[in-house]
């Protein structure tokens, strides 16, 4: 009877309850960063870690598409972690950012991110072609899914492409945010990412903003606010360009 | 007041949005462009005003900085909502086009930094 209660209790106060979720998710890999990898790997890209780990968990009991938000008790954490909350503290990061870095910038983080789209997309169509596709609408909403895992299934809609190669789409771009989120702290140092003005450059280049929120914030947080401002860009950058210009190359490539 | 903060943010969150679809109206496509991108320029310039009568006073700006700090928790309740299970049961096409995208994508970062560094030296 005091479980059943208990549920209730966390399940009718949801946020309250992702609240202490995140907060003791984050306290263990904080301990974890301090005590095992003597701070070198950053306490946030553990709790990162640990919350994939976890949505995995999640998905696995339930069969959901929201990883462990799907369990009753823990649904606050799909409305802490759902675009709403992500959109308005990643806003809220700009406060206080440096608009000279910003000035400076303007011309190659505009570029960057148009060479982003253009790069993952041709990427994601080279591996659907190695993969056996010959038809230029799957090949094309696969290099889109490669940009985010909104372009894929905006192009595919777009082009009708048929459901199962729009889920393929989804996954490629799914693979892409999380491989962003778990990647860029390790490889950060080796490319330069260390100053705004690389920041920017990283997150149009990259363009999932989920990836790019969590892989800044597990590197330094203070970089934070410029990759999100380009890669907010991106998706809508290839929602055009995926489903026409791109479409029309792979159309007369093939 | 702290609400003033909140109540700002808040304002340049729901009017980039609004500009950032009204954007991807205009080009003919379903999808925001760019609206929080703009919500954040937005907020930046309010921060970064000249003029003394337009400053926010500290408790004002706590209320957006309690947001700031909030980000890092709220990106890991994303990690643990993601379809994890998705990505990694959808065959190795999927996979290796997310994998390959990325590495291909961090390449690019020295090599645009360093193309755009070196025309602000020229200046």
């Amino acid at each position: 009877m005091i479980t059943d209660i208990l549920v209730e209790i966390l399940t009718t106060n949801s946020i309250i309850t992702a609240f202490i979720f995140v907060g003791l998710l984050t306290a263990i890999s904080y301990k974890f960063s301090a005590h095992f990898t003597k701070g070198y790997f950053h306490g946030s890209a553990i709790a990162i870690i640990l919350g994939l780990i976890a949505a995995y968990m999640g998905g696995f009991i339930t069969h959901g598409d929201n990883g462990i938000a799907d369990i009753g008790v823990f649904s606050g954490v799909g409305i802490l972690g759902g675009a709403m909350f992500r959109d308005f503290a990643i806003v809220a990061t700009a406060f206080g950012a440096d608009l000279k870095a910003l000035k400076n910038a303007g011309f190659i983080a505009a570029a960057s991110v148009v060479i982003g789209v253009i790069l993952s997309f041709f990427v994601g169509a080279f591996v659907a072609i190695a993969f056996g596709y010959n038809d230029a609408i799957s090949i094309t909403t696969i290099g889109a899914g490669a940009a985010t895992y909104i372009v894929g299934p905006v192009t595919g809609t777009a082009l009708s492409a048929g459901s199962e190669v729009i889920a393929l789409s989804v996954a490629a771009g799914l693979t892409k945010s999380i491989i962003v989120m778990v990647g860029t702290p390790i490889i950060a140092s080796r490319v330069g990412l260390n100053n705004p003005h690389s920041a920017l450059i990283y997150g149009g280049l990259m363009g999932t903003t989920s990836g790019v929120a969590g892989g800044l914030a597990a590197t330094d947080p203070k970089l934070v606010p410029y990759g999100a401002m380009t890669a907010t860009f991106y998706t809508g950058v290839g929602c055009l360009l995926a489903p026409s210009v791109l479409y029309l190359i792979i159309k007369a490539i093939m | 007041m702290v609400i003033y903060g909140v109540a700002l943010l808040s304002f340049c969150m729901l009017a980039g949005i609004f500009i950032g679809e009204m954007i991807g109206k205009a080009i003919g496509i379903d999808a925001n462009v760019g609206g929080v991108g703009i919500a954040m320029l937005m907020l930046i310039i309010f921060s970064n005003s000249p003029s003394k009568r337009y400053q926010l006073s500290s408790i004002t700006e706590s209320g957006v900085n309690f947001w700031s700090a909030m980000y890092i928790p709220i990106v890991v309740a994303m990690a643990a909502k993601q379809n994890v299970i998705a990505a990694l049961s959808s065959g190795w096409m999927a996979i290796i086009a997310g994998i390959l995208a990325v590495i291909v994508s961090f390449l690019m970062i020295p090599l645009l930094a360093k193309i755009s560094r070196g025309q602000s030296n020229d200046y």
